[in-house]
Protein backbone atom coordinates (compact mmCIF):
# COMPACT_ATOMS: atom_id res chain seq x y z
CA UNK A 1 0.00 0.00 0.00
CA UNK A 2 1.12 3.53 -0.76
CA UNK A 3 0.07 6.61 1.15
CA UNK A 4 -2.73 8.43 -0.68
CA UNK A 5 -1.10 11.86 -1.04
CA UNK A 6 -2.89 14.56 -3.08
CA UNK A 7 -2.10 18.11 -4.20
CA UNK A 8 -3.98 20.65 -2.10
CA UNK A 9 -6.56 21.45 -4.81
CA UNK A 10 -7.40 17.76 -5.24
CA UNK A 11 -7.55 16.78 -1.59
CA UNK A 12 -10.73 14.80 -0.85
CA UNK A 13 -10.98 16.15 2.72
CA UNK A 14 -13.14 13.94 4.91
CA UNK A 15 -15.18 12.49 2.03
CA UNK A 16 -14.49 8.76 1.75
CA UNK A 17 -16.40 8.39 -1.55
CA UNK A 18 -14.27 11.09 -3.17
CA UNK A 19 -11.14 9.44 -1.79
CA UNK A 20 -12.16 6.15 -3.43
CA UNK A 21 -12.66 7.95 -6.75
CA UNK A 22 -9.22 9.60 -6.52
CA UNK A 23 -7.48 6.27 -6.00
CA UNK A 24 -9.49 4.58 -8.75
CA UNK A 25 -11.74 2.44 -6.55
CA UNK A 26 -15.00 4.20 -7.39
CA UNK A 27 -17.84 2.04 -6.14
CA UNK A 28 -20.38 3.75 -8.40
CA UNK A 29 -19.50 1.92 -11.58
CA UNK A 30 -21.78 1.90 -14.61
CA UNK A 31 -23.71 -1.31 -14.73
CA UNK A 32 -24.48 -2.98 -18.03
CA UNK A 33 -28.11 -3.75 -18.69
CA UNK A 34 -28.74 -6.23 -15.94
CA UNK A 35 -32.51 -6.03 -15.77
CA UNK A 36 -32.78 -9.48 -17.34
CA UNK A 37 -30.63 -11.07 -14.64
CA UNK A 38 -32.26 -12.63 -11.61
CA UNK A 39 -30.48 -10.67 -8.94
CA UNK A 40 -31.33 -11.22 -5.27
CA UNK A 41 -33.72 -8.59 -3.99
CA UNK A 42 -34.32 -7.71 -0.38
CA UNK A 43 -37.78 -6.68 0.69
CA UNK A 44 -39.82 -5.22 3.55
CA UNK A 45 -38.36 -2.82 6.11
CA UNK A 46 -40.15 -0.51 8.54
CA UNK A 47 -39.22 2.13 11.09
CA UNK A 48 -41.40 3.88 13.68
CA UNK A 49 -40.80 6.74 16.01
CA UNK A 50 -41.58 6.09 19.66
CA UNK A 51 -41.11 7.72 23.05
CA UNK A 52 -37.36 8.30 23.45
CA UNK A 53 -36.20 6.95 20.11
CA UNK A 54 -36.98 4.85 17.06
CA UNK A 55 -37.51 1.17 16.34
CA UNK A 56 -36.48 -0.37 13.01
CA UNK A 57 -37.25 -3.80 11.60
CA UNK A 58 -36.66 -5.79 8.44
CA UNK A 59 -37.53 -9.31 7.32
CA UNK A 60 -34.76 -11.78 6.41
CA UNK A 61 -35.73 -13.03 2.96
CA UNK A 62 -33.93 -12.27 -0.30
CA UNK A 63 -35.58 -13.43 -3.52
CA UNK A 64 -34.41 -13.95 -7.10
CA UNK A 65 -37.54 -13.91 -9.20
CA UNK A 66 -39.84 -16.51 -7.64
CA UNK A 67 -37.04 -18.29 -5.78
CA UNK A 68 -35.86 -17.66 -2.25
CA UNK A 69 -32.15 -17.00 -2.55
CA UNK A 70 -31.29 -16.22 1.05
CA UNK A 71 -33.12 -16.77 4.32
CA UNK A 72 -30.91 -14.89 6.73
CA UNK A 73 -30.25 -11.51 5.12
CA UNK A 74 -29.79 -8.68 7.57
CA UNK A 75 -31.50 -5.64 6.10
CA UNK A 76 -31.39 -3.55 9.25
CA UNK A 77 -27.81 -2.58 9.91
CA UNK A 78 -26.22 -0.43 12.56
CA UNK A 79 -24.69 2.64 10.91
CA UNK A 80 -22.98 3.94 14.06
CA UNK A 81 -23.73 4.14 17.80
CA UNK A 82 -26.91 6.16 17.37
CA UNK A 83 -28.27 5.36 13.93
CA UNK A 84 -29.23 2.52 11.67
CA UNK A 85 -30.06 1.89 8.01
CA UNK A 86 -32.68 -0.46 6.62
CA UNK A 87 -32.51 -1.36 2.95
CA UNK A 88 -34.86 -2.74 0.34
CA UNK A 89 -33.88 -3.37 -3.27
CA UNK A 90 -31.13 -5.18 -5.16
CA UNK A 91 -29.08 -6.94 -2.49
CA UNK A 92 -25.59 -6.47 -3.99
CA UNK A 93 -25.65 -2.69 -4.48
CA UNK A 94 -27.63 -2.28 -1.24
CA UNK A 95 -25.02 -4.08 0.85
CA UNK A 96 -22.24 -2.13 -0.84
CA UNK A 97 -24.09 1.11 -0.16
CA UNK A 98 -24.49 0.29 3.52
CA UNK A 99 -20.82 -0.68 3.84
CA UNK A 100 -19.76 2.59 2.20
CA UNK A 101 -22.15 4.57 4.34
CA UNK A 102 -20.79 3.05 7.57
CA UNK A 103 -17.25 3.74 6.40
CA UNK A 104 -18.09 7.31 5.40
CA UNK A 105 -19.51 8.09 8.85
CA UNK A 106 -16.50 6.62 10.62
CA UNK A 107 -14.02 8.18 8.18
CA UNK A 108 -15.55 11.61 8.65
CA UNK A 109 -15.47 11.26 12.43
CA UNK A 110 -11.80 10.27 12.43
CA UNK A 111 -10.58 12.87 9.95
CA UNK A 112 -12.61 15.74 11.40
CA UNK A 113 -12.26 14.72 15.03
CA UNK A 114 -16.00 14.87 15.70
CA UNK A 115 -19.02 12.90 14.48
CA UNK A 116 -21.42 14.02 11.75
CA UNK A 117 -24.81 15.29 12.93
CA UNK A 118 -27.80 13.00 12.37
CA UNK A 119 -29.10 15.34 9.67
CA UNK A 120 -25.65 15.28 8.02
CA UNK A 121 -25.71 11.48 7.94
CA UNK A 122 -29.19 11.45 6.39
CA UNK A 123 -27.98 13.89 3.74
CA UNK A 124 -24.91 11.81 3.04
CA UNK A 125 -27.02 8.70 2.47
CA UNK A 126 -29.18 10.67 0.05
CA UNK A 127 -26.08 11.37 -2.05
CA UNK A 128 -25.23 7.68 -2.11
CA UNK A 129 -28.75 6.83 -3.32
CA UNK A 130 -28.52 9.53 -5.98
CA UNK A 131 -25.16 8.21 -7.16
CA UNK A 132 -26.81 4.83 -7.59
CA UNK A 133 -29.42 6.28 -9.98
CA UNK A 134 -27.78 4.99 -13.21
CA UNK A 135 -27.80 1.50 -11.70
CA UNK A 136 -31.41 1.99 -10.53
CA UNK A 137 -32.37 2.78 -14.12
CA UNK A 138 -30.93 -0.61 -15.05
CA UNK A 139 -33.08 -2.35 -12.49
CA UNK A 140 -30.72 -2.23 -9.48
CA UNK A 141 -32.90 -0.02 -7.33
CA UNK A 142 -31.87 0.59 -3.70
CA UNK A 143 -34.31 2.33 -1.36
CA UNK A 144 -33.12 2.76 2.22
CA UNK A 145 -34.67 4.04 5.42
CA UNK A 146 -32.42 5.94 7.80
CA UNK A 147 -33.29 6.37 11.47
CA UNK A 148 -31.49 7.41 14.58
CA UNK A 149 -31.51 9.17 17.91
CA UNK A 150 -30.72 12.86 17.63
CA UNK A 151 -28.97 13.95 20.82
CA UNK A 152 -29.53 17.65 20.01
CA UNK A 153 -33.32 17.45 20.03
CA UNK A 154 -33.39 14.38 22.34
CA UNK A 155 -35.71 12.33 20.19
CA UNK A 156 -35.75 9.75 17.42
CA UNK A 157 -35.87 10.89 13.79
CA UNK A 158 -36.44 8.97 10.60
CA UNK A 159 -36.07 9.49 6.86
CA UNK A 160 -37.10 7.63 3.75
CA UNK A 161 -35.68 8.02 0.26
CA UNK A 162 -36.68 7.57 -3.33
CA UNK A 163 -34.48 6.19 -6.12
CA UNK A 164 -33.35 9.67 -7.17
CA UNK A 165 -31.93 10.43 -3.74
CA UNK A 166 -35.00 12.40 -2.65
CA UNK A 167 -34.92 12.57 1.14
CA UNK A 168 -38.10 12.87 3.17
CA UNK A 169 -38.16 13.20 6.92
CA UNK A 170 -41.13 11.36 8.44
CA UNK A 171 -42.57 12.24 11.81
CA UNK A 172 -44.41 9.00 12.57
CA UNK A 173 -43.46 5.83 10.72
CA UNK A 174 -42.24 4.60 7.35
CA UNK A 175 -42.19 1.36 5.38
CA UNK A 176 -40.28 0.38 2.25
CA UNK A 177 -39.98 -2.60 -0.10
CA UNK A 178 -42.44 -4.99 -1.73
CA UNK A 179 -44.51 -5.51 1.45
CA UNK A 180 -44.59 -1.77 2.12
CA UNK A 181 -48.33 -1.37 1.60
CA UNK A 182 -49.40 -4.08 4.05
CA UNK A 183 -46.81 -3.16 6.64
CA UNK A 184 -47.63 0.54 6.56
CA UNK A 185 -51.37 -0.18 6.88
CA UNK A 186 -50.72 -2.00 10.15
CA UNK A 187 -48.55 0.88 11.37
CA UNK A 188 -51.13 3.45 10.28
CA UNK A 189 -53.90 1.73 12.25
CA UNK A 190 -52.02 1.18 15.52
CA UNK A 191 -49.36 3.87 15.77
CA UNK A 192 -49.77 6.45 18.55
CA UNK A 193 -47.60 9.47 19.33
CA UNK A 194 -46.71 8.22 22.84
CA UNK A 195 -46.01 4.59 21.96
CA UNK A 196 -43.27 3.07 24.15
CA UNK A 197 -40.18 1.27 22.84
CA UNK A 198 -41.59 -2.11 23.90
CA UNK A 199 -44.94 -1.43 22.22
CA UNK A 200 -43.16 -0.22 19.09
CA UNK A 201 -41.17 -3.48 18.94
CA UNK A 202 -44.44 -5.44 19.07
CA UNK A 203 -46.01 -3.16 16.46
CA UNK A 204 -43.21 -3.55 13.90
CA UNK A 205 -43.19 -7.32 14.46
CA UNK A 206 -46.90 -7.40 13.68
CA UNK A 207 -46.45 -5.16 10.62
CA UNK A 208 -43.83 -7.55 9.21
CA UNK A 209 -46.08 -10.52 9.98
CA UNK A 210 -48.95 -9.04 7.95
CA UNK A 211 -46.57 -8.10 5.12
CA UNK A 212 -45.15 -11.63 4.98
CA UNK A 213 -48.66 -13.06 5.12
CA UNK A 214 -49.70 -11.20 1.96
CA UNK A 215 -46.41 -10.70 0.07
CA UNK A 216 -44.46 -13.74 -1.15
CA UNK A 217 -41.16 -11.81 -1.30
CA UNK A 218 -41.29 -10.98 2.43
CA UNK A 219 -40.17 -13.65 4.86
CA UNK A 220 -42.15 -14.34 8.03
CA UNK A 221 -40.80 -15.70 11.31
CA UNK A 222 -39.21 -19.09 10.58
CA UNK A 223 -39.86 -21.04 13.79
CA UNK A 224 -38.51 -24.25 12.29
CA UNK A 225 -35.05 -22.77 11.71
CA UNK A 226 -35.25 -20.18 14.49
CA UNK A 227 -34.91 -17.24 12.05
CA UNK A 228 -36.69 -14.05 13.12
CA UNK A 229 -36.75 -10.57 11.60
CA UNK A 230 -34.04 -8.12 12.62
CA UNK A 231 -35.60 -5.65 15.07
CA UNK A 232 -33.55 -2.91 16.71
CA UNK A 233 -34.26 0.05 18.94
CA UNK A 234 -32.19 3.23 18.94
CA UNK A 235 -32.49 5.42 22.04
CA UNK A 236 -30.21 7.66 24.06
CA UNK A 237 -28.48 4.46 25.21
CA UNK A 238 -27.55 3.64 21.62
CA UNK A 239 -28.36 0.99 19.05
CA UNK A 240 -29.64 -2.25 20.51
CA UNK A 241 -30.80 -5.31 18.64
CA UNK A 242 -33.79 -7.19 20.09
CA UNK A 243 -32.70 -10.77 20.91
CA UNK A 244 -34.33 -13.65 19.02
CA UNK A 245 -35.73 -15.08 22.26
CA UNK A 246 -37.83 -11.91 22.77
CA UNK A 247 -39.01 -12.01 19.17
CA UNK A 248 -39.92 -15.70 19.55
CA UNK A 249 -42.31 -14.87 22.39
CA UNK A 250 -43.75 -11.85 20.54
CA UNK A 251 -44.43 -14.01 17.48
CA UNK A 252 -45.95 -16.82 19.51
CA UNK A 253 -48.50 -14.29 20.82
CA UNK A 254 -49.17 -13.05 17.26
CA UNK A 255 -49.61 -16.55 15.83
CA UNK A 256 -51.92 -17.54 18.71
CA UNK A 257 -54.01 -14.45 17.93
CA UNK A 258 -54.15 -15.43 14.25
CA UNK A 259 -55.30 -18.96 15.17
CA UNK A 260 -58.18 -17.54 17.18
CA UNK A 261 -59.38 -15.23 14.41
CA UNK B 1 28.92 31.79 -13.86
CA UNK B 2 28.32 31.10 -10.23
CA UNK B 3 29.84 28.05 -8.61
CA UNK B 4 27.67 26.05 -6.21
CA UNK B 5 29.17 25.65 -2.78
CA UNK B 6 30.19 22.16 -1.81
CA UNK B 7 28.61 20.94 1.39
CA UNK B 8 29.66 17.54 2.70
CA UNK B 9 26.70 15.14 2.92
CA UNK B 10 27.53 14.47 6.59
CA UNK B 11 27.28 18.16 7.31
CA UNK B 12 24.04 18.51 5.37
CA UNK B 13 22.38 15.65 7.23
CA UNK B 14 23.63 16.94 10.54
CA UNK B 15 22.26 20.42 9.83
CA UNK B 16 18.89 19.00 8.89
CA UNK B 17 18.80 16.74 11.94
CA UNK B 18 19.70 19.67 14.20
CA UNK B 19 16.99 21.76 12.61
CA UNK B 20 14.35 19.04 13.07
CA UNK B 21 15.43 18.29 16.63
CA UNK B 22 15.26 21.96 17.58
CA UNK B 23 11.75 22.23 16.17
CA UNK B 24 10.61 19.14 18.06
CA UNK B 25 12.23 20.27 21.31
CA UNK B 26 10.18 23.47 21.24
CA UNK B 27 6.99 21.40 21.69
CA UNK B 28 5.82 19.30 24.60
CA UNK B 29 6.51 15.59 25.06
CA UNK B 30 4.26 12.60 25.34
CA UNK B 31 4.40 9.13 26.87
CA UNK B 32 2.71 5.93 25.70
CA UNK B 33 2.65 2.96 28.05
CA UNK B 34 1.06 -0.41 28.46
CA UNK B 35 -1.32 -0.71 31.39
CA UNK B 36 -3.66 -3.36 32.74
CA UNK B 37 -6.43 -2.79 30.16
CA UNK B 38 -4.39 -1.83 27.10
CA UNK B 39 -2.28 1.13 26.02
CA UNK B 40 -2.44 4.68 27.40
CA UNK B 41 -1.11 7.70 25.51
CA UNK B 42 -0.55 10.66 27.80
CA UNK B 43 0.59 13.99 26.40
CA UNK B 44 1.24 17.39 27.80
CA UNK B 45 -1.18 19.48 25.78
CA UNK B 46 -2.83 22.62 27.11
CA UNK B 47 -5.18 22.77 24.12
CA UNK B 48 -8.49 21.00 24.37
CA UNK B 49 -9.17 21.15 20.63
CA UNK B 50 -5.86 20.68 18.82
CA UNK B 51 -5.20 17.05 19.59
CA UNK B 52 -1.90 15.24 19.67
CA UNK B 53 -3.20 11.69 19.80
CA UNK B 54 -6.15 10.29 17.92
CA UNK B 55 -7.79 7.27 16.37
CA UNK B 56 -6.56 5.74 13.12
CA UNK B 57 -8.45 2.46 13.05
CA UNK B 58 -10.21 -0.08 15.24
CA UNK B 59 -7.11 -1.01 17.26
CA UNK B 60 -4.63 1.61 16.06
CA UNK B 61 -3.87 5.02 17.53
CA UNK B 62 -1.63 7.81 16.35
CA UNK B 63 0.25 10.46 18.32
CA UNK B 64 2.58 13.18 17.21
CA UNK B 65 4.82 15.84 18.72
CA UNK B 66 6.45 18.84 17.11
CA UNK B 67 4.80 21.02 14.50
CA UNK B 68 1.03 20.58 14.68
CA UNK B 69 0.16 21.10 11.01
CA UNK B 70 2.79 18.59 9.94
CA UNK B 71 1.81 15.73 12.23
CA UNK B 72 -1.88 16.42 11.69
CA UNK B 73 -1.55 15.94 7.93
CA UNK B 74 0.37 12.72 8.64
CA UNK B 75 -2.53 11.64 10.86
CA UNK B 76 -5.07 12.22 8.07
CA UNK B 77 -2.87 10.26 5.65
CA UNK B 78 -2.88 7.37 8.12
CA UNK B 79 -6.68 7.42 8.49
CA UNK B 80 -7.10 7.42 4.71
CA UNK B 81 -4.61 4.67 4.15
CA UNK B 82 -6.14 2.49 6.88
CA UNK B 83 -9.75 3.05 5.74
CA UNK B 84 -8.83 2.31 2.11
CA UNK B 85 -7.02 -0.86 3.09
CA UNK B 86 -9.92 -2.02 5.26
CA UNK B 87 -12.40 -1.31 2.45
CA UNK B 88 -10.33 -3.03 -0.19
CA UNK B 89 -9.41 -6.07 1.89
CA UNK B 90 -10.71 -6.71 5.40
CA UNK B 91 -10.67 -4.86 8.70
CA UNK B 92 -8.23 -7.35 10.22
CA UNK B 93 -5.70 -6.69 7.45
CA UNK B 94 -5.06 -3.16 8.70
CA UNK B 95 -1.95 -3.21 10.89
CA UNK B 96 0.31 -0.74 12.63
CA UNK B 97 3.56 -2.15 11.27
CA UNK B 98 2.67 -1.42 7.66
CA UNK B 99 1.41 2.06 8.65
CA UNK B 100 4.64 2.73 10.55
CA UNK B 101 6.65 1.74 7.47
CA UNK B 102 4.61 4.04 5.25
CA UNK B 103 5.14 6.89 7.70
CA UNK B 104 8.86 6.13 7.81
CA UNK B 105 8.96 6.27 3.99
CA UNK B 106 7.29 9.63 3.73
CA UNK B 107 9.16 11.22 6.65
CA UNK B 108 12.52 9.80 5.46
CA UNK B 109 11.84 10.96 1.91
CA UNK B 110 11.07 14.48 3.11
CA UNK B 111 14.16 14.49 5.34
CA UNK B 112 16.58 13.80 2.49
CA UNK B 113 14.86 15.31 -0.55
CA UNK B 114 12.83 18.32 0.51
CA UNK B 115 14.02 21.79 1.39
CA UNK B 116 12.86 21.43 4.97
CA UNK B 117 12.64 18.22 7.01
CA UNK B 118 9.45 17.55 8.96
CA UNK B 119 9.77 18.78 12.54
CA UNK B 120 7.81 15.87 13.98
CA UNK B 121 8.17 12.59 15.78
CA UNK B 122 5.26 10.23 15.74
CA UNK B 123 3.98 7.17 17.49
CA UNK B 124 1.81 4.43 16.00
CA UNK B 125 0.32 2.08 18.58
CA UNK B 126 -1.59 -1.09 17.96
CA UNK B 127 -3.53 -2.97 20.60
CA UNK B 128 -3.01 -6.72 20.40
CA UNK B 129 -5.53 -9.37 21.42
CA UNK B 130 -3.26 -10.02 24.42
CA UNK B 131 -0.70 -7.64 25.97
CA UNK B 132 2.06 -9.65 24.25
CA UNK B 133 0.60 -8.59 20.91
CA UNK B 134 0.71 -4.85 21.65
CA UNK B 135 2.95 -2.84 19.35
CA UNK B 136 4.42 0.63 19.84
CA UNK B 137 6.31 2.17 16.90
CA UNK B 138 8.33 5.31 17.27
CA UNK B 139 9.10 7.12 14.00
CA UNK B 140 11.77 9.83 14.17
CA UNK B 141 12.13 13.00 12.10
CA UNK B 142 14.56 11.28 9.70
CA UNK B 143 12.39 8.22 9.11
CA UNK B 144 14.08 5.92 11.60
CA UNK B 145 11.58 3.40 13.01
CA UNK B 146 12.02 1.88 16.44
CA UNK B 147 9.64 -0.52 18.14
CA UNK B 148 9.71 -0.15 21.88
CA UNK B 149 7.84 -1.79 24.71
CA UNK B 150 6.45 -1.45 27.33
CA UNK B 151 6.65 2.34 27.00
CA UNK B 152 7.75 5.08 24.62
CA UNK B 153 8.61 8.71 25.25
CA UNK B 154 8.68 11.07 22.29
CA UNK B 155 9.33 14.79 22.09
CA UNK B 156 11.92 17.21 23.38
CA UNK B 157 13.60 16.34 26.65
CA UNK B 158 13.02 12.60 26.44
CA UNK B 159 16.00 11.41 28.50
CA UNK B 160 14.84 12.94 31.77
CA UNK B 161 11.27 11.77 31.22
CA UNK B 162 12.40 8.29 30.19
CA UNK B 163 14.47 7.90 33.36
CA UNK B 164 11.50 8.94 35.51
CA UNK B 165 9.09 6.58 33.71
CA UNK B 166 11.55 3.67 33.81
CA UNK B 167 12.05 4.12 37.57
CA UNK B 168 8.33 3.88 38.34
CA UNK B 169 7.02 1.58 35.59
CA UNK B 170 5.71 -1.90 36.40
CA UNK B 171 3.62 -4.35 34.41
CA UNK B 172 -0.15 -4.27 34.88
CA UNK B 173 -0.49 -0.82 36.39
CA UNK B 174 -4.05 0.45 36.68
CA UNK B 175 -5.29 3.41 34.64
CA UNK B 176 -5.07 5.62 37.71
CA UNK B 177 -1.48 4.52 38.37
CA UNK B 178 -0.27 5.13 34.79
CA UNK B 179 -1.96 8.54 34.65
CA UNK B 180 -0.23 9.62 37.86
CA UNK B 181 3.06 8.10 36.75
CA UNK B 182 2.97 9.94 33.43
CA UNK B 183 1.88 13.17 35.06
CA UNK B 184 4.84 12.99 37.44
CA UNK B 185 7.22 12.14 34.58
CA UNK B 186 6.01 14.96 32.34
CA UNK B 187 5.96 17.54 35.16
CA UNK B 188 9.13 19.40 36.01
CA UNK B 189 10.31 20.58 39.42
CA UNK B 190 9.09 24.11 38.69
CA UNK B 191 5.80 23.18 37.12
CA UNK B 192 3.36 20.50 38.21
CA UNK B 193 0.88 19.50 35.51
CA UNK B 194 -2.88 19.32 36.12
CA UNK B 195 -5.71 17.56 34.35
CA UNK B 196 -6.25 20.58 32.11
CA UNK B 197 -2.63 20.39 30.88
CA UNK B 198 -2.88 16.74 29.88
CA UNK B 199 -4.44 14.84 27.02
CA UNK B 200 -5.11 11.17 27.71
CA UNK B 201 -6.27 8.69 25.08
CA UNK B 202 -6.58 4.95 25.48
CA UNK B 203 -6.69 1.79 23.43
CA UNK B 204 -8.78 -0.45 25.64
CA UNK B 205 -8.95 -4.23 25.41
CA UNK B 206 -12.68 -4.33 26.12
CA UNK B 207 -14.04 -6.49 23.32
CA UNK B 208 -15.63 -3.71 21.30
CA UNK B 209 -14.60 -3.12 17.67
CA UNK B 210 -13.34 0.43 18.10
CA UNK B 211 -10.95 0.33 21.05
CA UNK B 212 -9.94 3.99 20.98
CA UNK B 213 -11.20 6.22 23.78
CA UNK B 214 -10.50 9.80 24.77
CA UNK B 215 -10.56 10.44 28.51
CA UNK B 216 -12.60 13.51 29.42
CA UNK B 217 -10.91 16.17 31.52
CA UNK B 218 -13.16 15.66 34.55
CA UNK B 219 -12.65 11.89 34.60
CA UNK B 220 -8.90 12.48 34.36
CA UNK B 221 -9.07 14.99 37.20
CA UNK B 222 -10.80 12.35 39.34
CA UNK B 223 -7.94 9.93 38.69
CA UNK B 224 -5.05 12.27 39.48
CA UNK B 225 -4.05 12.53 43.12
Amino acid sequence: MKFPVFPIDQDPGSNFGELLKRVGLSPFADYANVSQLDIPHATTCVAVRCAGGVVMAGDRRATSGNLISHRTMEKVVQADDFSGVAIAGAAGPAMEMVKLFQLQIEHYEKVEGQPLSLEGKANQLSMFVRNNLPAAMQGLMVVPIFAGYDAHVEQGRLWDYDATGGRYEETDFVATGSGQLHASTVLRVSWRRDISVGEAIELVSRALWEASDADSATGGPDVLRGIYPVVASITKDGFSRVPDSDLASIYSVITTGVQQR
Amino acid sequence: MSMPYYVAPEQMMKDRADFARKGIARGKSLVALQYSEGIAIIAENPSNTLRKSSEIYDRIAFAGVGKYNEFDSLRVLGVRSADLKGYQFSREDVDARSLANQYAQIIGQTFTHEVKPLEVEILVAELGVTPAGDQLFHIMYDGTVIDEKPFIVIGGDTDTIKTKVAAAFKDNLSLQEVCNLARAALSSDERKLHASDLEVTLLQRNGSRRCFKRLAEDSLAALLN
